[in-house]
């Protein structure tokens, strides 16, 4: 059996390259430094309004990114990776066409084009960079953003503190339709996050990889704990890491107890006000869905133990 | 050899597409456009044209799609109306900016509440501060003409902006008239293969339409203003070009009828211009001097041949098939922009709205103004002509 890539032995050659201009210890440039690694040279990537667009595709006269970058629009990442694939089709080019939008552009806005291109099965990748709110824009509410986290729009007021509906269960939404490969990552499992990326780079028809990427200006968390945000959002529940291939889901990480959330939500300032009955809520609607994720569906663990990335190189985290 | 044909504006459209080997469709369908696309599905399906027809989720989504696929260099088309247009609205800015040549057909409908699916101009009049060159055709051959010739225009090195071919909704796209097509090959040689300016491509490898600040977007909008301009004579120069190749020319950005010895005159647009052809003949033959001036091309619009047309002039009207809200319609109020420092008195004619017919005697209504105006007596500077009664 051919040996799966990992972080020891993935590519080490830049495509988004130093001084873009993230903030330090922005959860969208590690995950996209590393996408754009895997990926390679022969790529082309459409970036919507987002972070994203100002720090890598940069301003004129700069840019991050050393291979055929475009923007053009908010809501239409899966049109206009849908034309630029087209495009090269007709000249016979066979290039890995990539869309990277955030969860603004995706959850909220650009569901309809996202939706249209999953439908067509468009021969293309695209990736949400999920950091649970409008961030570029200085940290708005979106459908992605979790229950009761504050954000400039869901402010904690006298009356109401934060939001009051649930993130959207967009994997759901995006996989509905039968397409070749969905899939969720983090930036804390890498040798889950570059197989995961591989496969999605070695498919054909359209392929949707959302990762969770903390911010760390939005969810008003020390820029050093980007890691451990990311590591505890799995550990507590809050995200989960699983593919969809050919219909059938598979978890691809499973934590070993659940990590209550109260964890998780200490290390953020946007979670600092919540009472005590909102945590409780939102304790709640994680355990739903970890019951619904991790069983019964999933095997005894011990079954499972070769397959998951956790324990294929021991080297998570470095 | 040449063959002509019984076809809808809209078919006119379609044949006009295959013969420019278009290779990226996206489309989304919206009355009165729909059968260009479906039309341009038959040839797809029959093996006739081989494109990448690309059904999109929105027509917002599909004019993405042309950008998308116009900046890998691609010949690109796409077709709307309307409300299709309108959503659209967004994304019209960036072809021009990014200098992609995209083809779009409109097919002029009313837009917005108090409207249905009939002919007016808001639609496309909205979009003419987009940076896209505009075209108003008379009948079905100056639609398939103005594709070929659009394409030649759009993807001149002096120009490279996308071009928007605006044809009556009804009166033209359901209208059967006689279309000659030419021949494949007269065609790819009138049409080289498209080179584009830059492209996406990963063995040259570059940032396009990334954000840019204070410092350097002034320029890019200049530029824009100048390659607009420059397409003017471009614009002259290609109706030569294709009536030597086809024996057809239409005068590139204005035509005239009847303007020599005339007194006063009317610009129309669209198919407003045949009927209003034959109020002109009537009005000759009782001995009255007046003429016509079919107004081409919206952007770039045509000052300087506004002005030489009329300098003869004793009294000039406009005729408007869209409204401002704001007393005027686009076409006169930017008429008398290009007529400023002229005495001809200008008057500005709303007729036609939300597709009423449009008759010879309603253009005969506008001469009769257009007579009083000539003989120095007072005339309302704007007149709605064809209104129920008295408003």
């Amino acid at each position: 059996m051919e040996k799966k890539m990992n972080i020891r032995t993935m590519p080490q050659e830049d495509h988004l390259l130093n001084g873009h201009g993230a903030c330090a210890g922005c959860g969208v440039a590690v995950a996209v430094k590393n996408v754009m690694r895997i990926l390679g040279e022969n790529t082309t990537v459409y970036v919507p309004a987002s972070c994203l667009l100002v720090s890598g595709g940069g301003m004129y006269p700069h840019s991050a990114f050393d291979v055929p970058f475009f923007y053009s629009a908010f809501e239409n990442t899966g049109a206009v990776i849908s034309g630029i694939k087209a495009g090269y089709r007709r000249q016979g080019k066979d290039v890995t066409v990539v869309g990277i939008a955030g969860d603004g552009g995706t959850f909220d806005i650009g569901l309809q084009a996202l939706a249209g291109a999953a439908e067509r099965n468009e021969d293309v990748i695209y990736i949400c960079v999920d950091n649970e709110a409008y961030m570029n824009t200085g940290t708005q509410r979106s459908g992605s953003t979790p229950f009761g986290a504050w954000t400039t729009t869901t402010p904690v007021g006298k009356r109401v503190q934060g939001k009051r509906q649930f993130k959207k269960d967009l994997m759901s939404v995006v996989s509905s339709q039968d397409i070749a490969y969905a899939a969720t990552l983090s930036i804390a499992h890498m040798n889950d996050f570059v197989q995961k990326v591989e496969k999605a780079k070695s498919k054909k028809g359209f392929r949707f990889l959302h990762i969770m990427t903390p911010c760390t200006s939005g969810w008003k968390s020390d820029p050093s704990m980007t890691y451990d945000l990311a590591r505890m959002a799995v550990e507590t529940g809050m995200w989960s890491l699983y593919e969809i291939e050919d219909g059938e889901t598979r978890v691809t990480y499973r934590p070993n107890e659940m990590v209550p959330i109260t964890e998780y939500l200490k290390l953020q300032g946007r979670f600092k006000h919540m009472s005590k009955e909102d945590i409780e809520t939102l304790q709640g609607w994680i355990c739903q869905k970890w019951n619904k994720r991790y069983c019964p569906a999933v095997p005894p663990l011990e079954k499972k133990e070769e397959e998951l990335a956790l324990n294929g190189d021991h080297c998570e985290g470095v | 050899m040449r063959s002509v044909k019984a076809l809808t504006g809209n078919q006119a459209a379609a044949y006009g597409v295959k013969l420019c080997r278009v290779e990226v469709i996206p489309n989304y369908p919206i009355t009165p456009q729909t059968i260009i696309i479906e039309q341009i599905a038959d040839f797809i399906n029959d093996g006739e044209l081989d494109a990448d027809f690309i059904p999109a989720d929105s027509e917002h989504s599909a004019m993405s799609m042309a950008i998308g696929a116009a900046a890998t260099g691609v010949r690109t088309f796409t077709a709307t109306a309307s409300h299709g247009l309108a959503l659209m609205h967004e994304m019209l800015y960036v072809p021009p900016q990014v200098r992609l040549p995209i083809m779009l057909v409109n097919v002029n409908r009313s837009l917005g509440a108090g409207s249905g699916i009939w002919v007016e101009y808001n639609d496309s009049m909205a979009e003419r501060d987009s940076g896209w060159m505009q075209v108003y055709v008379e009948d079905n051959q100056e639609v398939l003409d103005m594709v070929l010739q659009g394409y030649r225009i759009a993807e001149d090195g002096r120009v490279v902006l996308p071009f928007m071919l605006c044809l009556d909704g009804f009166v033209l796209s359901h209208t059967v008239e006689r279309v000659e097509l030419p021949q494949q090959e007269e065609v790819d040689r009138f049409l080289p293969k498209f080179v584009p300016l830059n492209r996406l491509d990963p063995k040259v490898p570059m940032s396009m339409n990334i954000a840019v600040s204070p410092a350097h977007s002034m320029e890019m909008r200049y530029q824009l203003d100048r390659q607009m301009d420059s397409a003017r004579s471009v614009i002259k120069e290609v109706d030569v070009e294709f009536a030597k190749a086809f024996g057809r020319s239409y005068g590139g950005l204005i035509d005239t009828y009847q303007m020599e010895g005339a007194e006063v005159a009317l610009i129309t647009l669209g198919t407003a211009t045949s009927t209003a052809r034959v109020a002109v003949d009537e009005l000759r033959a009782e001995g009255k001097k007046v003429g016509l001036i079919k107004l081409r091309f919206m952007r770039p619009f045509p000052h300087e041949e506004l002005r030489k047309a009329t300098k003869h002039l004793k009294a000039l009207g406009v005729f408007d098939r869209s409204i401002s809200a704001n007393r005027f319609g686009p076409v006169f109020t930017e008429t008398r922009n290009s007529m400023y420092g002229s005495d001809i008195p200008i008057t500005d004619h709303i007729a036609g709205i939300g597709g009423r017919d449009l008759t010879v005697p309603v253009f005969k209504e506008m001469f009769d103004v257009l007579e009083k105006s000539a003989s120095g007596k007072k005339v309302r500077e704007c007149t709605w002509h064809g209104l129920r009664g008295e408003m």
